[in-house]
């Protein structure tokens, strides 16, 4: 019998005999007993394929995979890839190609293409693309991994690019800086930091979407444990028991009081040691539910007599926003053509391959808070408000942070495990399960909206006017910004002189819908862009054609009334019209082939605000240099793989004169760096560059002061030597000898920069952002006439960056956008209690992402730093109505609710055929 | 406290069987997705380390796939064409990690409706080998798979291997599934066609339907009356009608129910051209 022993194996070709028990997942041996982290675990499902490790040579999950069964083989991680500390051909390759942005997927990649290139050395994109196919990423997009995985040789260190020297860091090409890590599998993220002695804490969740509850005897139940435990409710908040990103609409408990509003909102945690929590079986705490009546969609909460899911906000409706300017019903009635539509989208998931995961402690009165975030500052005095904590005395130091976009605004565990760290005085520390993750954070709004477009016979358009309801869920989050920001971006880039929008946030007893890239823009964005399609098909005008006529330009004003410059639009759009041209010639060739497969394509467009709307949000940067020469950078942005830690020490080096590779970075952490607000609303690049551009150009102007040389001098820093030179002078500043300020720095400089905008009146009028960034993409799709299946095979996306600082990253962003947007478009539809994993709630794997051509457009922007304009919401706009517009191109079908699942194109194909439709 | 089985010999796996009424692992990519603990909870009879589980071998009367052959080892057996659907479906389970780790008697046991493996293996007029403390048996597939999540395997009994009879070799044969992805999807419908033609008459076939309804289901009446039939008539396609009164789908998250019947006929449409050739 080989039952009981203790498994012997080796590990990275070290002999290892694990302690725990046989049916123990290897992912959590791996981890736990032998501290390699390397290995992520995403869903303990085999859905995500973060834990793939070698067994024997072999690709496995190791979530599913018992340590039994790794008994006498040969266990290969990530940790096993370096020799000696050296990176190697692969991990190299990622490096170069930017094929890491996260880094949460990047172990798991790189195992699976280390036993694909074992195997297969040169593979063509086909055979990378089934070997990665069981790994889920949900920043790349895929392509510079598999670019990465064509383009390598597998043992050797290969020679990396030369960082840029001084003053050529901003445009460069340069892998990230904080890359190594990641593919190294050193990286450390919310789940990676185990503190000897930590309590694990996890939740009690109510599994009702409205219920009332009470609590039985908990006493009784603990002392039935196995151990000590410890069980906190919302009684034990010593704080406010609210919390939420904006302030004034803060109304979500930590934990509920007397009522939950939604499935998996927390009622309670319990803690102990992890050996007692982990086998711990929640199902049998003592609640007991009483289920309400729940509000599924806005349409029965707006209904009169509906019951208040908060009772202070009449009619369910959290807040309304509005955009109105000129007569638009005027407008659209006196119209030549006027193009009509009302359309449905459904709750899409985050999905990043990192769940939430933290660990708070106490550290000489502080709460320190160490977990996955995209927004510290926030966290912080969230946190301490619940807590009843003042701000100073709660520390977050975000963990790296496996994705994000825009759920991890919001606050998640850290109450949670920050109170049981203040009630108990020891380490705490909680790691969401993949439903526990998509339960209880939130989701991309629902949307049902109706609108209009007009245009005169020339193809102008004229009017327009848009209305929607956004399911906003159980709370409050984001939901204000989706209902502000939709009005003031519904009219899509486009001149249009009548106009009315009105966007409702509206509560129900969904999930919660907060910030997801693009704060309900896209949603918006297909409506409008179907609408064009319409017009331009009436008209009789080539679409493309139709959006040039009637983009914004330079000095236009939009339909808040802002002037607007340094709009790129019609750039954007002017890059297109080559492929454009290509695309429609190749589709007509194989179109006239008359096969089931029929070729379309279609265009979209996107302009995206970068920053708050009409609020401040600014953002400081801090840069000095120490006595010893170190050039440090305290960078608060926080980098969840769009590439912040890399772009912001670009700008800084540039704005001072040094290479980026001397820059030493700090942070992000409360209590080392200044406040950059929250990565989220593409305002990083932005605005943070903007303060570090000008604090860069500070220690600059002081150097160059102490020195007593004009501008164009050169700064060399040479050990603790600053040499200045200028044509024959040379001056020399010994760091050493200066003095030091209170924070150590015998150079310093701070600079903070606050974007300016002007309020939104009554009709929405204003100038609500600053800067503005555009695009625009070109699909081309096959749609299977008899399936209803469409597969993208290209999209060409032309973006303005107003100033491009790091092309490869930005093509990051643009592939990683056009996978969400194309998985918007296609797949994604999250239903609670139905869709709580990642094999039911499908993300485009490796095999769904077509051919991407990425076109970078500079029109500088007069505010942007150095002209630059953001990016990370832009690039996914486009993408699902462009894929909806080609759908229609090469069927037909008219698509109006999302995901554009088979059925759902099989039924608007028979639709448009005249037959019947079902769906 | 769990216990955790792990034997090399099928003697003293039914012993614990017998003994601790143990669930049965294999591949594992079923049992651990149905729990979110860090380990299973026992009492688990794990069979990977019983050498004669695994394996394909030619027998007097066809062919024996030992139960905990993996998807990657059927990917990569010498087998005649008429296995072909077997191997498409075999790169098609989930991912490279899942076929490595996932294994043929799982697929078969977890009884999904949805899984990959037994379309193809009903269109080889697979049979189970079942054995237990009483003995051994042997039943075709369809009636060893009785509903969703249903077989008829006994608690005493291991599904030891899954034989294929030497009249099912014959033919060329195709599998396709329909999801809404590439990889690592749960089908909306798939099919597996086996196809013998002597004479450009249609001498044998076997069209198979996965997804479609609680149990993947063989589409007897069609076979019938398209069995004798000269092969150019298979241009034509069989009608959605004649599928879908073999199957009862349902309308799920994934497609609704028309939508699946008339997937499943256009997918044995293209797969009978696939092997027949387009006219």
């Amino acid at each position: 019998m080989k039952d009981h022993a203790a498994p012997h194996m080796t590990v990275n070709g070290t002999p290892v005999t694990l302690g725990c028990a046989p049916g123990r997942r290897l992912s959590e041996a791996l981890r736990g007993e032998l501290g390699l982290t390397g290995t992520k675990v995403g869903c303990d499902a085999g859905d995500c394929g973060a834990c793939t490790v070698l067994l024997d040579g072999a690709a496995v999950c190791a979530c599913l995979t018992p340590v039994a069964r790794a008994r006498g083989c040969r266990i290969e991680t990530v940790e096993g890839l370096s020799r000696d500390g050296i990176l190697l051909g692969l991990q190299q390759a990622f490096q170069r190609h930017g094929a890491a942005q996260c880094g949460i997927c990047t172990p798991g990649m790189l195992m699976a293409a280390t036993a694909l290139l074992r195997e297969t050395p040169n593979p063509t994109r086909g055979q990378a693309e089934a070997a990665l196919g069981g790994v889920l990423c949900r920043c790349t997009g895929y392509s510079k991994i598999i670019a990465a995985v064509m383009d390598v040789d597998l043992s050797a260190v290969q020679a990396m690019p030369e960082t840029p020297g001084a003053g050529a860091a901003v445009g460069a090409r340069m892998s990230r800086l904080d890359g190594a890590a990641k593919v190294a599998g050193s990286e450390r993220f919310g789940a990676d930091h185990c503190p000897e002695g930590a309590l694990l804490v996890r939740a009690v969740r109510s599994p009702h979407a409205a219920a009332r509850f009470h609590f039985g005897d908990i006493a009784e139940w603990v002392a039935a444990q196995a151990g000590d435990l410890l069980v906190l409710t919302a009684a034990d908040i010593p704080g406010e028991n609210r919390f939420g990103v904006i302030p004034s609409f803060a109304d979500q408990p930590a934990l509920a009081e007397r009522h939950v509003r939604m499935r998996g909102e927390a009622v309670a945690v319990v803690a102990g040691i992890p050996e007692l929590m982990e086998m711990l079986d929640l199902g049998s705490f003592p609640v007991t539910w009483q289920p309400e009546k729940e509000l599924t969609t806005p349409g029965t909460a707006r209904q009169a007599g509906a019951r208040s899911v908060h009772p202070e906000r009449s009619d369910n409706i959290l807040i309304t926003g509005k955009v109105r300017c000129g007569e638009p019903a005027a407008a659209i009635a006196g119209a030549a053509h006027v193009a009509t539509a009302e359309f449905r989208t459904t709750h899409v998931e985050h999905a990043y391959i990192e769940p939430e995961a933290g660990v708070a402690w106490m550290d000489d009165g502080i709460l320190v808070i160490r977990a996955c975030t995209q927004a510290p500052v926030m966290d912080r005095d969230d946190t301490a408000r619940v807590l009843g904590l003042p701000p100073e005395q709660v520390r977050i130091i975000p963990s790296a942070t496996g994705g994000g976009f825009g759920s991890k605004l919001d606050l998640s565990l850290q109450p949670l495990i920050g109170l049981v760290a203040l009630k108990t005085g020891r380490a705490a520390r909680m790691v969401y399960s993949r439903s526990e993750s998509m339960r209880s954070t939130t989701k991309r709004h629902p949307a049902r909206m109706t609108a209009r477009i007009a245009a005169d016979g020339q193809g102008r358009v004229t009017g327009m006017q848009f209305d929607g309801d956004f399911d906003t869920g159980a709370y409050a989050s984001w939901g204000p910004t989706v209902a502000v920001r939709v009005p003031v971006h519904a009219s899509g880039p486009y001149r249009i002189p009548h106009y009315h929008s009105e966007a409702r946030a509206v509560h129900t007893n969904g999930p919660v819908a907060g910030a997801f890239r693009g704060f309900g823009v896209p949603q918006a964005a297909i409506v409008q862009e179907t609408l064009f399609d319409d017009l331009a098909n009436d008209l009789g005008i080539d679409r493309l054609a139709f959006r040039r006529l009637n983009a914004l330009q330079d000095g236009d004003r939009s339909v808040c009334g802002q002037e607007l410059y340094g709009v790129g639009i019609v750039d954007c759009l002017d890059a297109l019209r080559d492929p454009w041209s290509e695309a429609q010639r190749v589709a007509a060739a194989m179109n006239a082939r008359r096969g089931h497969i029929r070729r379309g394509i279609g265009v979209a467009a996107c302009w995206y605000g970068c920053g708050n709307t009409a609020l401040p949000n600014p953002s400081t940067i801090r840069v000095g240099l120490t006595p010893d020469g170190r050039l440090v950078l305290h960078q608060g942005a926080t980098d969840i793989g769009q590439g912040s830690n890399t772009v912001i020490a670009q700008i800084c080096a540039d704005a001072i004169g040094l290479p980026v590779a001397q820059i030493d970075l700090i942070g992000p952490d409360t209590a080392m760096t200044p406040d950059c607000g929250k990565t989220s609303a593409s305002r990083q690049t932005v605005i943070t560059g903007k303060a570090a551009m000008l604090a860069g150009a500070a220690l600059r102007a002081d150097i160059l002061a102490r020195s007593n040389m004009g501008d164009g001098a050169r700064i060399v820093l040479e050990g603790t030597m600053l040499h200045v030179t200028d044509g024959e002078e040379r001056r020399s500043i010994a760091l050493s000898e200066l003095s030091v300020n209170s924070r150590g720095y015998a150079i310093m400089a701070e600079q903070s920069y606050d974007p300016p905008t002007l309020p939104l009146d009554e009709n929405g009028q204003g100038s609500p952002y600053a800067v503005y960034g555009y695009g625009a993409q070109l699909v081309e799709l096959d749609v299977d006439m008899k399936l209803g299946t469409a597969r993208v095979q290209r999209i060409t996306a032309a973006h303005d960056l107003g100033k491009v600082i790091n092309p490869l990253l930005a093509e990051g962003q643009i592939e990683g956008g056009i996978a969400q947007g194309l998985g918007m478009a296609l797949m994604e539809e999250y239903l609670p209690g139905r869709t709580e994993n990642l094999h039911d709630y499908l993300i485009p794997t490796t095999g769904d992402m077509p051919e991407i051509r990425s076109i970078l457009i500079e029109k500088p922007d007069p505010e942007g730093p150095m002209g630059a304009k953001g990016l990370g919401e832009h690039v996914l706009i486009p993408t699902a109505p462009a894929i909806l517009n080609a759908i229609r191109d090469a069927s037909g079908a008219r698509i109006t609710r999302l995901p554009a699942l088979p059925h759902r194109v099989l039924a608007a194909i028979r639709a448009a055929q005249g037959g019947q439709a079902d769906g | 406290m769990s216990s955790y089985h792990r034997p090399d010999t099928l003697t003293d796996a039914l012993g614990v069987l017998a003994e601790t009424g143990a669930v049965v692992a294999a591949g594992c990519t079923d049992l651990f997705p149905a729990t979110e603990y860090p380990e299973l909870t026992g009492p688990i009879l794990d069979i990977t380390a019983i050498d004669t589980l695994r394996g394909i071998t030619q027998t007097e009367d066809g062919w024996r796939i030992g139960a905990t052959t993996t998807w990657s080892d059927l990917r990569v057996a010498a087998l005649p064409a008429a296995f072909d659907m077997l191997k498409q479906a075999a790169v098609e389970v989930g991912s490279r990690q899942i076929q490595n780790a996932g294994t043929v008697a799982g697929n078969l046991c977890n009884a999904s409706p949805a899984a990959d493996g037994v379309p193809p293996l009903l269109a080889l007029d697979a049979q189970v080998e079942l054995i237990g403390a009483s003995g051994a048996r042997r039943l075709p597939l369809a009636e060893f798979l009785v509903d969703v999540r249903q077989t008829c395997r006994r608690p005493d009994e291991l599904l030891t291997a899954v034989h294929v009879p030497a009249r099912a070799g014959h033919g060329n044969s195709r599998f396709l599934k329909l999801g809404a992805r590439k990889y690592l999807v749960i089908s909306i419908a798939m099919v597996a066609v086996r196809v013998v033609v002597d004479d450009d008459t249609i001498s044998d076939l076997a069209l198979a339907v996965g997804s479609c309804s609680a149990v993947a289901v063989r589409l007897r009446d069609l076979e019938r009356e398209l069995i004798g039939r000269p092969v150019q008539e298979l241009a034509g396609g069989v009608g959605v009608a004649q599928v879908a009164a073999c199957l009862s789908p349902i309308s799920d998250i994934r497609a609704d129910a028309s939508y699946r019947s008339e997937a499943a006929a256009e997918l044995i449409n293209r797969a009978l051209a696939g092997i027949v050739g387009t006219p």
